[in-house]
């Protein structure tokens, strides 16, 4: 078996998300190479020659790989695939992106957002927004996957794994990159923070979320939201907790003012700790909450602000 | 412009599903079924493209059992000028569906094609993508926002930090995000004359398309049930209970 991993990165920076996905590959077993595709991205390879269970680290560093769109990268994916038997990427909006342009392109199916590695074939995946969890096995010679990254543990640092480059370059005529928005946060990131603090539609408004901030603040948590905020325009949509938006499970989720949707239960309910705050005693929520608390929100955020 | 808008036919996004007892798959008979949501976005972005007068005709597709026409009935109510419809009984897999569509690409030559950014039963998010790759056009994959201008195509994505804005060569192929429109609902009228609106039916082997992949359904079984929990009385007990039962605060 050989393993290629894709490594997720943003702005020069290894993403937390790629050491998940290596370990997804070592479940897997066999060799792994991890390729780093992008523009001056030297530093982002050295971060992924760290980890553990890496072979080797394949660079790919060139102005068309920029901002990682999807036809040169699917091209480039391509070139590479023949030397593995696995193509592996996290489930995040870049792996979604490409991985099925690799796969069509390879005449193979694609197998999104496993769980679980039951042998090299044989993987499970949630599916129905996770109110169900399929086996699936696939007879193709080359599979590619993407990875759902809270499901596998991180491996950790410390490897030195040899760094080479890849001279592979592609045409790109098809796309052009225009600009991003990205939203400013000092907090960790959603999909990899230890607690989460999430608000729903009870928040009233965008202004209220600042309720949050302060126990976020305390416990060192990211703010997430259901998409009922974010529709309201309360937040923006990269907060969004759910079948839509971010896969989360961190050790605590405090959902706030939010009534427990099918979608939303979809996102965040393999977190080990979940704690709900809603004056509705029937809210499905409470039905996955571990620790219940039925009450004003505007009255119960600032006592727990104070008493963390 | 032509614009091809795909739908897919699945269970309604409300209903509680059921694993069969043999564990072989979801249970689907006697259940309440729609358009999935995010196909109805696309479908009704089209009908705004159209409305705009930047789109000339809307063609909506679908690849599915007989009953599938359901879905392509509310495509063309909604606004969508003609349909065809990919009869099979098979299980379709994204890939399948994507070389079907290819097809149907080649034939119909739209300058753009819509689909949702994945079905709520499967949960792939794959076949646009693959559509894209199998034809070689471009992909604007979870959109926000269209614009379309001379030959180019002004895609704004929904991605993990944020937005980012693409801009494609036309032809393309672009998958919507949740926040891309609000559909409208068909207006009884609408839904009588889309009983008159062509509707063409074809099959995978008349498009010469071998649907079946090597992907194995082995089983499907239900996820792992939460532990019920406890309602706490006060703030002061959920601070207690999170420090020393749960231990995931200090």
């Amino acid at each position: 078996m050989s393993i290629l991993v894709l490594a997720e990165h943003h702005d020069g920076q290894l993403a937390e998300a790629t050491a998940h996905v290596v370990a997804a590959g070592r479940a897997i077993g066999g060799d792994i190479d991890v390729l780093v595709a992008g523009e001056n991205v030297g530093a982002v390879a050295e971060a992924a020659a760290d980890l553990e269970g890496v072979a080797r680290v394949r660079v790919a560093d060139h102005a068309v790989y920029a901002h990682q769109l999807a036809e040169p990268l699917g091209e480039l994916l391509v070139a590479l695939a023949d030397d593995y038997t696995h193509v592996l990427a996290a489930a995040s909006t870049t792996g979604k992106n490409v991985m099925p342009r690799l796969a069509a392109l390879k005449d193979v199916s694609q197998i999104s957002e496993i769980i679980a590695v039951e042998s090299a074939d044989t993987f499970k995946r949630p599916i129905y927004a996770g109110n169900a969890i399929a086996t699936v096995q696939s007879e193709d010679s080359l599979k590619v996957i993407t990875v759902r990254a809270t499901a596998f543990d991180a491996v950790s640092s410390g490897a030195s794994a040899d760094v080479e480059a890849v001279d592979t370059v592609v045409d790109n005529a098809l796309s052009s990159f225009v600009g991003e928005e990205l939203a400013q946060s000092d907090r960790p990131e959603l999909g990899a923070a230890k607690v989460v603090i999430s608000g729903g539609r009870g928040m009233g408004n965008g202004e209220n979320f600042k309720l949050l901030d302060g126990i976020a603040d305390k416990l060192g948590a990211a703010i997430g939201a259901s998409r009922a905020a974010v529709d309201a325009g309360f937040v923006p949509n990269d907060m969004q907790v759910g079948q839509t938006g971010k896969i989360v499970a961190p050790e605590l989720y405090i959902a706030v003012g939010i009534s427990g949707a099918i979608q939303h239960l979809a996102g965040m309910k393999d977190s080990k700790v979940i704690v709900a705050i809603n004056k509705d005693e029937e809210a499905p929520i409470f039905q996955v909450a571990d620790y219940g608390l039925v009450a004003d929100l505007f009255e119960a955020l600032p006592e727990l602000e104070q008493k963390l | 412009m032509k614009v091809l808008v795909a739908v897919k036919r699945v269970i309604d996004y409300n209903v509680k599903i059921r694993v069969k007892p043999d564990h072989s798959d979801v249970d689907l008979t006697n259940v309440k079924m729609a358009m999935n949501p995010f196909c109805e976005i696309a479908v009704e972005e089209a009908v705004r493209l159209k409305e705009a007068g930047t789109a000339t005709e809307v063609v909506a597709v679908t690849v599915g059992p007989k009953a599938a026409q359901e879905q392509l009935r509310t495509a063309l109510a909604l606004g969508a000028d003609r349909a065809i419809h990919v009869q099979t009984d098979e299980r379709v897999e994204s890939l399948g569906a994507a070389k079907v569509l290819a097809k149907v690409v080649e034939e119909e030559q739209p300058d753009l094609v819509i689909l949702g950014k994945q079905a709520i039963d499967s949960d792939n998010n794959q076949t646009g993508q693959m559509l894209a790759a199998l034809t070689g056009r471009a992909q604007g994959t979870f959109a926000s926002e269209l614009k379309v201008e001379d030959s180019k195509l002004t895609v704004t994505r929904e991605i993990d930090g944020g937005l980012q804005t693409l801009s494609l060569a036309l032809p393309a192929v672009v998958t919507t995000d949740l926040r891309l429109n609000e559909p409208r609902y068909a207006k009884l009228p609408d839904i009588m004359k889309a009983k008159k609106k062509p509707l063409d039916t074809k099959t995978p082997e008349e498009l010469g398309v071998e649907i079946a992949g090597k992907l194995k359904l082995v089983g499907v079984e239900p996820p792992a049930e939460r532990q019920g929990g406890v309602k706490v009385g006060s703030v002061d007990e959920l601070v207690d209970k999170l420090k020393n039962e749960a231990k995931v605060i200090s």
